[in-house]
């Protein structure tokens, strides 16, 4: 008894200690972009760099954002629970990469003239679209730890239901920022597309259809 | 008219050129590029060309930001993708029919459009719709040199330009981004001004195929995607010319498309401008600077209606 007591602790303690390591291997990767940009500025190699960390920065916060919505139907998927530890620090990376691009275009676009910028958040529905994204997620960053959760309850994935929204508009502006060619934005819409249909199946149709298909008595 | 003759005490100073060392430096970057790998292409050969005084006195953009920088969308619609698809492109052998509203039709071939005037290089500045600009040392002459040699009739009051067809040679072609082939037009007064020109090569050399080789517009105070690429047909119309970036998205990109800061695209302020190579943003100027020479054109138009 005691034996397989301290045996399943000692595994979870290994669980543990491996889910701690990936996570931190998480970090390092979601840092790479940032080395990427920083290498690709400082050699040279891009020829208006000012607008490529601009650009650079907001795909990655579009991507950080698809990545952390792609948690769940892939925990579904594979049955590894503990992929839901990872989801935090995918979305907080997205919030961080969304605010780096958005500092960018305050500061080498805009040059904090605030006046410009204001102009450009009321009347033009490029930017302000790409603004209310990043407003949108900034509530849900601030709520993002343990504490926040225990005290919010049930309200919290309430809160946190906003991501939606967030990753809606955040493609809307990608597409409103191309001149013409709209085929990178759709691919980030077909598969923002797809994680939400997969969750309107798996929340409302499925169990919808289960209850009619069960035997009524 | 009010056109600045280049002997104007007003107008562009010969000691406001680009200065000499930075001329020679060029050179040298050049030489540099001949020995390497440029070296087995046939097309390369070195245009001599006159120093022209239009010509701005502004420190001009490496060579690298010229011919790695480009919106070419015939060959993808990434500023990378013309450099990198543009390989296979055959600029020679090439002709260039003029016809329309014209006493004496013609077709050029390349050899002869590159004898037809003398060659001047035309260091201009080139204002994107996108907000960045670059200034690059051109090698053409004026576009009236040709079309006083097809002599327009009273009637061509427009003139048509078409880029080449070849989607074997230009990927970009192959997607419908635009409606194919891509089109110009200008008035005829604006074709006919000395600061609009036909350019044959840049930097001192023959064009390079991501710049719109072998022969291209240059319009130094409209944006840049007026300045079309790699030209087979050139045509004399009454009624004004249907226009690429026009007929994709007229709301964004007017007939004229003149340099105008006051005049915004609807999804980005056109007031201020980044120069490629610099930090801080500059003030974009009416017609990109050139003003003094072409605002005459415009008296009396309401340029937030004719944009």
């Amino acid at each position: 008894m005691e034996a397989t007591i301290s045996a399943a602790r000692g595994s979870a303690n290994l669980r543990e200690q491996r889910v701690r390591r990936l996570k931190a291997l998480l970090f390092a990767v979601c840092l790479l972009p940032i080395v990427r940009e920083a290498y690709l500025v400082l050699s040279g190699a891009e020829v208006n760099p000012i607008e490529f960390v601009i650009r650079s920065t907001g795909l990655w916060a579009l991507v950080w954002l698809w990545a952390t919505l792609f948690i769940s139907p892939l925990k579904k998927l594979t049955g590894w629970g503990s992929l839901l530890r990872f989801r935090r620090e995918l979305g907080l990376f997205s919030f961080f990469y969304a605010c780096l691009h958005l500092v960018c275009y305050l500061w080498l676009d805009k040059f904090f003239d605030w006046a410009d910028v204001y102009k450009d958040v009321i009347g033009r529905p490029f930017i302000t679209i790409g603004t209310v994204a990043v407003v949108l997620m900034l509530p849900l960053a601030v709520t993002s730890t343990d504490g926040w959760v225990r005290r919010l309850k049930r309200n919290w994935s309430r809160l946190h239901w906003l991501v939606y929204p967030a990753a809606a508009l955040s493609v809307w502006h990608y597409f409103l920022e191309v001149k013409r060619d709209t085929t990178q934005p759709w691919i980030y819409a077909v598969v923002l597309g797809l994680l939400l249909g997969w969750r309107v199946y798996e929340r409302g149709i499925r169990p919808w259809l289960a209850r009619r298909m069960s035997p009524v008595r | 008219m009010l056109i600045r003759r280049p002997d104007d005490p007003d107008g562009i100073l010969p000691s406001g050129i680009t200065p000499r060392e930075l001329y020679l430096d060029r050179r040298r970057f050049l030489a540099l590029g001949a020995a390497g790998a440029l070296m087995s292409a046939d097309a390369f050969a070195a245009l001599s060309a006159k120093k022209s005084l239009y010509s701005t006195a502004e420190k001009i953009n490496p060579l690298k930001d010229i011919t790695g920088y480009n919106n070419f969308y015939e060959f993808g619609t990434d500023k990378e993708d013309p450099a990198a698809y543009s390989g296979a492109f055959k600029p020679r052998p090439w002709t260039v029919a003029v016809d329309g509203e014209v006493m004496k039709p013609r077709t050029f071939s390349i050899d002869e459009l590159l004898k037809l005037a003398p060659l001047e290089e035309r260091v201009y500045r080139m204002r994107c719709v996108e907000g960045w600009s670059m200034v690059i040392p051109w090698i053409g002459y004026p576009l009236s040199a040709l079309l006083k040699l097809v002599q327009p009739t009273s009637r061509g009051k427009y003139v048509a330009f078409e880029t080449v067809m070849r989607p074997t040679e230009m990927p970009g072609q192959r997607s419908r981004v635009l409606a194919w082939p891509y089109r110009e037009g200008l008035r005829i007064d604006e074709a006919m001004h000395p600061l609009a020109i036909l350019a044959v090569g840049l930097y001192g050399d023959v064009l390079p195929n991501q710049n719109g080789a072998p022969i291209r517009l240059v319009v130094p105070w409209k944006y840049g995607f007026k300045s079309i690429k790699s030209i087979v047909k050139i045509r004399l119309t009454e009624k004004p010319p249907a226009t690429s970036w026009n007929l994709a998205a007229p709301d964004e990109y007017g007939f004229y498309s003149n340099v105008n800061p006051n005049v915004d695209h609807p999804r980005w302020s056109q007031a201020r401008e980044r120069r490629i190579g610099e930090f801080f943003k500059r003030d974009t100027l009416p017609f990109n600077g050139y003003g003094a020479q072409v605002a005459q054109l415009y008296r009396g138009m309401d340029l937030k209606v004719h944009f």
